[in-house]
This record gives structure tokens, C-alpha cells and sequence, in this order.
């Protein structure tokens, strides 16, 4: 890993002296734990609350929109090698010539329907926490219209022949029954309104941010483009080939993001920390309760407002989260439940925590509900990215 | 009797008898098939509780090793062992409790940081060890180990003390514990 070597050697990342001496960067504390031999503790105890910071404001609550409620399935990924932004089109050029090339080796073969898709790259501006962080970018894969198929022009001809009807637009319905769906001519598409309606919806949507990635940014050198979490959207071939390309192309590395239930509790206990104008879900928790012969799925709803009450009556310190709060937090609620069912909801897994601001799967899905709060959600993903990452 | 004392019972000849504490039934069932097919000099006796304090009516014999299960995958366990330990007299301590971390394998499984575990054993002086118990290698070797401790423990190895074995282990925990 040689980017790791580089904050010693690159004048510019070490800006401060005493960076040097106390080892203040976690990379460094880390390096500096294992020298010694000791155990490293990589959670913070406190935790910000996620507010609405300024950057917030400059994004467009339309254009973030489509990022809403969307189910992402979560990657995180390592630093990107000269990559630029100046050349998005070119890299949509070369990734679409890339899964034409893959979709006629077969290997990515999907019964059905065969679309082919048009990727798109574009920036996605204001997605960030610090002005620090490198701009996200979004990658977008739409419909083409139809392929032509040279077999299916022979067989209409005869068909021509053979019905004889008058009309060509119901002639093109007919036969488009009689051949199935891949199968056009040129005649055929002229008419046929259906396919053009289709053409640009997005198929497949994936995106790469950063926020408040600075432990990260510090460690690595000026050719990387540090963007550690990915979100995806859409069938999971194409996001096999998108990554794939992006792995040949920039020497980085996708892996799936887990979340285990210690973050799945964090997240519970932040997410009923922030003040919401109405409230649009119920807060909701899922259990698995690992039994033979087959496991147990236990689910608890609370209404967000008693939720936000406890949270309330839990809370001590302004703005933050501690980890005691977070553990009474959790005790309140399976100490309930064992009151009135008597079972140990600690001893279970918790797989499963949706509140009015987004909702988790540990299985590493996401669903972002609320664009207030977006950022925050968003800054503790690239926190368990950059973890994961190191 | 609600509390465990060391001293309070006199030793059986060539016995050693280690108690395992944990919520977990099964895994500590197997990890006891495991001890007893080690060969060992002395006569092995395995006592497996939920919780303590163990119940009074039983005749036991002197315990010499006292190891605390925890599942990193449910909180509960960790609260059971908390609890368990207030009935522990302090002179146990002494080299004779050591705590087991189950369940580090699967990260995304675990609700417990492994750091508390770490905090639990530096606060009760006492050595921490993992092992994924459902694996069955992991679990022989752990089992290898604690007949060697508990050997120790039981006074059979001549010239090492538990008192021993446990000042030689915290030497090798590094000073910056401290900063927990």
C-alpha cells in the first residue's frame, strides 16, 4: 500500500509540525499502536448529532430528489487513481463500449428483455460535508432504444406477404406479437410508439461521495481521489460490470459495506436525535433471534414522537452522542419489551432499524427518507466506509 | 453459599475442576466434550452454570478455574457475566478467572464493541482470550489451552503458581491500556 508511505515523504499533507510528534491523524495513532503492540480503539465515544450544516442549503432539494427513497445498496471503496473531472465523457464513452463488450461476451445474460445501456457520468454538486471533500459524482445508466436484429426483418417480410392487411399500424402490433419483443425492423420502429416512450429511463443509478472524509484525505497522495462510499441503485449485473470497469480503470476496490448491529444501534439512537417537523414513518426495529430449525424475526414499532420523548429523556449533553446514551437508550426499549414478553431482546441480533430520517438493513440497503438530513445520514456511511477501507 | 471462595474447600486428590459461566448452553457444552478428550495427568471435572451465584444445595468440589463466556453477538451475555462477577470473591482474582470472547468472526454479527470486553478484563485484572467457539479447530486449541491453565491453577505443574501465570501474561498488554 504505498500511499500510505506518502504523508511522511509529500510536504503537503503534513501542514502542521505537530502532526509529526503526537501522531495526531488516526492512520498515524494507528501505526503508532501497532508498533507498540496495544489495542486500538477505532469508535469515537461521541458522536455529532447530524444538523443541517450550511453546505446543505446549496443543494437543490429537487435535485437530490431522486436519491430519496431509493433502496442503495452499499460499497465501500478505496481511493481512485487519476481519476479526473474534467473527463467524464470520455470515461462514459469507454464504460459503455465496456458493457457492449461484456453483454456480447454473455456472461452477464439476462432472460428477458435485452436492453442495452447508455451510461452517463455527471457531478452531483454540494454533495459534501467539508470543502475539503472531492466532489461526488453519479453515474447513471438509461435505456436505449431497441436493438435490430437482422433475422427479424426476413420474417416480417414473409408475414407481410402472408396477412396483407392494409393498416400498417396494427400489421406492426400484430406481428410484434407473433415475434416477441427483440424482434423489429426498420418499418416496424417508425411506427411503433411504445419503444420511444421507454428510451432514457434509468435503468441502473450508482453514486460515489465523500463526507468529512479528512482521516482519509490526510493519508493519501494527490494522484487519488478519495470518494470511500458507493451507493447502488438497479440489477445487480450491471453493478457487477460498472465495477468491474471501474476496478481495471482507476485500480480500486469495491467491497460490500456491512453494517453490524453496534453501528444499527448508532443509528437508531442519532436518527431519533433529530428534530423533524412531522414525522413520516413510524420508528421500527427488527430483530432476528437466531433458533433451530429456522430463525425468528421479531419486530418492534414505536411511534417516532415516544421514541423522540425517550431519546429526550435519555439525552444529556447539547449536540452529541455518547455511547452510554446510546446503550441506556437501547436498554429502555428491551427492558420494555421483556416487561411485557418476557424475552431477552439483547440476546438477539438486530438486523433492522428504520426511523422517519432513513432505515438500514444490515445486509448493507439504505433508504434515505428525509434530504434535511442527508449529509448526516450520509457522513456516518463514509465513516464505516473509511473503516472498513483501513 | 452466594459467593465463591478459592480457599474454601480443601483440594481432591489429583483433581483439577473448572467452572464455565455463560448464557451460551450449546457452545459450552461442546467446548467441555472438547476439554475432556485432552490427555491429561490429572482427573478433569467440568462444571458448566448459567449464571452465578451457583445454587447451594449441590456438593461441589473446590473450583480452581473460573472462565466467563461472552458472546460478542448478544449484549445479554455480557450482562449475565456482569452480574455473575459480583458473586466472585476478589481473592479469585488472583489468577484464577479468566474471560472468553466468542463470536469475533462474524464482524457483522456482533452487537457488543470488543473493546468493553477489553475494558472488563483490564478492570478485573484478568486475561482476556478469543476464540470462535463454534469452529471446531479454534475450539480444540482453546481447549488445549485452559487444561494447561487450569493444571496451573489446580497446583499440579510444579514451580508455576496461577499467581505466576498471570503476572506473565499481563507483561505482554502494553502501557497504553491505561489511556481506556
Amino acid at each position: 500500500m504505498d500511499s500510505y508511505n506518502a504523508p511522511e515523504s509529500t510536504p503537503s499533507a503534513s501542514s502542521r509540525p505537530e502532526d509529526y510528534f503526537i501522531g495526531a491523524t488516526p492512520l498515524q495513532k494507528r501505526l503508532e499502536s501497532v508498533r507498540k503492540h496495544s489495542s486500538f480503539i477505532p469508535t469515537p465515544p461521541r458522536r455529532k448529532i447530524p444538523q443541517c450544516s450550511q453546505l446543505q442549503e446549496d443543494v437543490d432539494p429537487q435535485k437530490v430528489a431522486f436519491l430519496l427513497h431509493k433502496q442503495w445498496t452499499l460499497y465501500s471503496l478505496t481511493p481512485l487513481y487519476k481519476f479526473s473531472y474534467s473527463n467524464l465523457k470520455e470515461y462514459s464513452r469507454l464504460l459503455n463500449a465496456f458493457i457492449v463488450a461484456e453483454k456480447q461476451k454473455g456472461l452477464a445474460v439476462e432472460v428477458g428483455e435485452d436492453f442495452n445501456i447508455k451510461v452517463i457520468f455527471s457531478t452531483l454538486l454540494g454533495m459534501k460535508g467539508a470543502q475539503r471533500d472531492p466532489e461526488a459524482f453519479l453515474v447513471q445508466g438509461l435505456i436505449l432504444s431497441p436493438r435490430l436484429e437482422y433475422s427479424g426483418t426476413i420474417l416480417v417480410d414473409c408475414n407481410l406477404c402472408l396477412l396483407g392487411s392494409s393498416d400498417p399500424s396494427t400489421l406492426a402490433f400484430q406481428v410484434a406479437g407473433t415475434t416477441g419483443a427483440c424482434h423489429h425492423t426498420r418499418i416496424l420502429s417508425k411506427s411503433q410508439l411504445p419503444s420511444e416512450n421507454r428510451q432514457g429511463k434509468v435503468l441502473w443509478t450508482g453514486w460515489f461521495c465523500c463526507i468529512f472524509g479528512d482521516s482519509l484525505l490526510e493519508t493519501v497522495s494527490e494522484d487519488f481521489t478519495c470518494l470511500p462510499l458507493f451507493l447502488a441503485n438497479g440489477a445487480e449485473s450491471n453493478t457487477a460490470i460498472i465495477g468491474t470497469w471501474f476496478q481495471k480503470t482507476f485500480d480500486c476496490y469495491f467491497s460490500p459495506l456491512a453494517i453490524n448491529a453496534f453501528n444499527l444501534s448508532w443509528m437508531a439512537a442519532m436518527w431519533t436525535a433529530c428534530k423533524m417537523d412531522h414525522y413520516v414513518a413510524t420508528t421500527e426495529f427488527l430483530w432476528s433471534v437466531p433458533c433451530s430449525p429456522q430463525s425468528l424475526d421479531i419486530s418492534f414499532a414505536i411511534h417516532p414522537e415516544d421514541a423522540k420523548a425517550l431519546w429526550d429523556s435519555v439525552h444529556k449533553t447539547p449536540g452529541e452522542v455518547t455511547q452510554e446514551e446510546v446503550d441506556l437508550f437501547m436498554d429502555c426499549l428491551y427492558s420494555h419489551f421483556h416487561r411485557h414478553f418476557k424475552i431477552h431482546l439483547s440476546a438477539t441480533r438486530l438486523v433492522r432499524v428504520s426511523t422517519s430520517v432513513a432505515s438500514a438493513h444490515t445486509d448493507g440497503k439504505i433508504k434515505i427518507l428525509c434530504h434535511k438530513y442527508l449529509i448526516g445520514v450520509l457522513a456516518y456511511l463514509t465513516e464505516l466506509a473509511i473503516f472498513q477501507i483501513e | 453459599m452466594s459467593v465463591l471462595r478459592p480457599l474454601d474447600k480443601l483440594p481432591g486428590l489429583n483433581t483439577a475442576t473448572i467452572l464455565l459461566v455463560g448464557t451460551e448452553d450449546a457452545l459450552l457444552q461442546q467446548l467441555a466434550d472438547s476439554m475432556l478428550k485432552e490427555d491429561c495427568a490429572s482427573e478433569l471435572k467440568v462444571h458448566l452454570a448459567k449464571s452465578l451465584p451457583l445454587p447451594s444445595s449441590v456438593n461441589r468440589p473446590r473450583i480452581d478455574l473460573i472462565v466467563f463466556v461472552v458472546n460478542l453477538h448478544s449484549k445479554y451475555s455480557l450482562q449475565n457475566t456482569e452480574e455473575s462477577l459480583r458473586h466472585v470473591d476478589a481473592s479469585f482474582f488472583l489468577g484464577k478467572v479468566c474471560f472468553l470472547a466468542t463470536g469475533a468472526g462474524r464482524e457483522s454479527h456482533c452487537s457488543i464493541h470488543r473493546h468493553t470486553v477489553v475494558k472488563l478484563a483490564h478492570t478485573y485484572q484478568s486475561p482476556l482470550l478469543y476464540c470462535d467457539l463454534e469452529v471446531e479447530g479454534f475450539r480444540a486449541t482453546m481447549a488445549q489451552r485452559l487444561v494447561r491453565v487450569l493444571q496451573i491453577c489446580a497446583g499440579h505443574v510444579p514451580g508455576v503458581s496461577a499467581l505466576n501465570l498471570l503476572s506473565l501474561l499481563k507483561s505482554s498488554e502494553g502501557p497504553s491500556l491505561e489511556d481506556l
